[in-house]
């Protein structure tokens, strides 16, 4: 058995900080949860209120527009109408606009702090370890502290499906900055560019493939989130999984569980297109 | 005046750049501070003045600190020890709107491996150092489209760097260098990456343009052929130290160590030579019927008199622009000079 005198009130010292910032400062969270609420809820709504077709038309027209390929948009409408067959139509829309907001914030989070970490080898130094944790922990920790400032539902679900989702983002921002061509940014130095536009007109646009391969491995983690979101109120596939579950009904399960591997590839092959793009004319060799 | 100019100038790389230096003072060896805390010297007591319009050529082995003594002009460094003068202003007290004045309208700088922006086309990257300087685009496109055009681009306009090949991309450098209309052009080793046939063609363009430009240009190479072509001053640089400053015809005649004449071994004298090194300067008299058919003026590199000579007996006169004979060339006088002891 453990000694008892050396261990340390981890435990008490995190409740009393979360209730601290619960009671010092829960209308500031009050107040970001509902701008953050109002932005899902109208785009919950507003892709509900589609007509089914032109949310097919739109994504197979996004699709053509990632990838200039006829092939991608035709299976990708193809994709939204097996949603749609399995009786998930309404559920997957509110799963999709639970991924926009998070994959949104994710994106407004993390790249300037992927920006800033390639800057600074100090800031980088303290980031990492948190970047690690923040990746290894499991994701239903993350459920606690969100319920406790934001309650059950939504806004909790997007603030934990962040969590999990940014690290990946940050982590190739700083690398596309940082391998950006050391005589490019000589050059524009040389020019008299101030770092402002050394950093909007030199290292984003050329750290761009990597910043999308960011976005992409994000969007994949938050996905991965959507049952767990579930559990703590978030509406959509995930609640089907989790139905499937609790109900014994396999059926169900997998039909939900179908339907989220849909929209991952949706997502995934609309955001690889744009990547790919992304990379042409940005390296001189050959 | 000298528009640039170096006074009693170190630079130390490592962790401790001060310490390493004071100790390089007092006598630590190079190596030895190397191995011991990692440092580098790669400038050591460098004090010399270029003067406004010629073609200053730094020459020296990788690691000889050429590169380093080129980025303290523009400050892309700064130095340990010591001041770095532009047009007689401290470049090191500037302050971040001095420097950026002085980036952006009075220095260029043309890159080893051409620094362009691969996603910008060619007119964009000529147009960068305008872009930068907040013109905007009805203002300088003109100015980008007659410098592609001047280094021979005409029709690429549009393309992209990776559409480019290597001479095509330099002509971009130069191009994007000069766009901003500096007072001086620092070029890093600008034909080191092309092959050798493309490398003539772009000394060449450059010749004929510095023929109509006149700029200031440090030249930075490891390629004494090209030293020796471009320069009007040379200055040879070994283990950051100056091993030797003078034209090309000074180095060649009097190397100042065994250390530069080694570098001298393989070199066209003939090239470089010119026939006011060859001649006598007291012409000895001339007699009846020995009076020499042909005459050449004192620029002549060698390699052009030598047949002259060959071809007869009697002395060459040498003669300037006006007229007036500075002296006579022999046979002798010649290979004296082309076949040293």
């Amino acid at each position: 058995m453990f000694p008892e005198e050396l261990g340390w009130p981890l435990r008490l010292w995190i409740d009393e900080f979360v209730d601290w910032l619960v009671i010092n400062y829960g209308d500031v969270f009050e107040a970001a949860a509902d701008s953050v609420l109002f932005l899902l809820v109208g785009l919950e709504q507003g892709l509900r209120a589609l007509p089914w077709w032109l949310v097919v038309l739109a994504v197979a027209g996004i699709a053509w527009h990632a990838s200039r390929r006829v092939g991608l948009a035709v299976g990708l409408a193809a994709v939204m109408l097996l949603i749609g067959s399995l009786g998930l139509w309404d559920k997957a829309m509110q799963t999709l606009a639970l991924m926009i907001v998070a994959i949104a914030v994710t994106v407004i989070l993390g790249i300037p702090t992927g920006i800033l970490a390639a800057r600074s080898d100090r800031f980088r130094a303290l980031l990492l370890p948190v970047l690690d944790l923040m990746q290894t922990m499991p994701s239903f920790v993350y459920l606690i502290p969100a319920v406790m400032l934001f309650g059950l539902g939504k806004v909790s679900a997007i603030l934990a499906t962040v969590i999990y989702a940014v690290p990946p983002l940050i982590r190739l921002t700083d690398l596309g900055i940082r391998q950006v061509d050391p005589e490019v940014l000589e050059a524009s130095q040389s020019f008299g560019a101030s770092p402002r536009q050394t950093l909007l007109g030199v290292q984003l646009p050329l750290a761009l493939p990597s910043i999308m391969a960011g976005i992409n491995q994000s969007i994949m983690m938050a996905l991965a989130m959507v049952v767990i979101a579930s559990m703590i109120g978030a509406r959509g596939l995930g609640e089907e999984v989790l139905q499937g579950l609790q109900r014994q009904e396999p059926g169900t399960g997998f039909a939900g569980g179908l339907a989220i591997v849909a929209l991952a590839i949706l997502f995934d092959r609309i955001s690889q297109a744009y990547g790919r793009r992304s990379q042409r004319h940005r390296t001189v060799e050959g | 005046m000298a528009i640039v100019e170096f006074t009693d100038l170190f630079k130390v790389f490592g962790p401790d750049p001060a310490g390493a230096l004071a100790r390089f003072r007092a006598g630590a060896d190079r190596d030895a501070l190397r191995e011991a805390g990692g440092h580098t010297v790669a400038l050591a007591d460098i004090s010399l003045a270029i003067a406004p319009g010629e073609i200053f050529v730094v020459m020296g082995l990788s690691g000889s600190g050429k590169s380093t003594l080129v980025r303290l002009i523009n400050r892309l460094i700064r130095p340990t020890s010591g001041q770095v003068r532009v047009a007689g202003a401290d470049v090191g007290a500037m302050t971040d709107s001095e420097l950026t004045a002085l980036r952006r309208h009075r220095i260029s700088m043309v890159f080893q491996h051409f620094g362009l922006m691969p996603h910008r086309t060619v007119l964009d990257n000529v147009a960068y150092g305008l872009a930068i300087q907040k013109q905007p685009r009805s203002a300088y496109e003109a100015t980008a489209r007659r410098w592609v055009e001047t280094v021979g681009l005409s029709g690429f306009e549009t393309a992209w760097p990776d559409e480019l090949s290597g001479g095509m991309r330099q002509r971009v450098g130069l191009a994007r260098a000069l766009a901003t209309d500096p007072d001086i052009l620092l070029m890093d080793e600008p034909f080191s990456a092309l092959d050798p046939l493309i490398r003539r063609d772009m000394q060449d363009q450059l010749l004929a343009l510095q023929g109509d430009l006149t700029k200031t240009i440090v030249f930075i190479t490891h390629d004494l052929d090209e030293a020796l072509r471009l320069g009007d001053r040379i200055a040879i640089l070994k283990d950051g130290a100056l091993a030797q400053l003078g034209t090309p015809e000074e180095i060649l005649l009097a190397p100042a160590s065994d250390y530069v004449a080694a570098f001298l071994r393989d070199v066209n004298r003939g090239r470089v030579l010119t026939a006011s090194s060859a001649m006598q300067r007291t012409p000895p008299q001339v007699g009846p019927g020995q009076s020499s058919a042909a005459s050449i003026a004192p620029e002549t590199p060698l390699e052009t008199v030598l047949p002259l000579v060959a071809e007869q007996d009697v002395p060459v006169a040498v003669v300037d622009a006006d007229g007036a004979v500075l002296g006579t060339v022999s046979r002798q006088d010649v290979i004296a000079l082309l076949v040293p002891k």
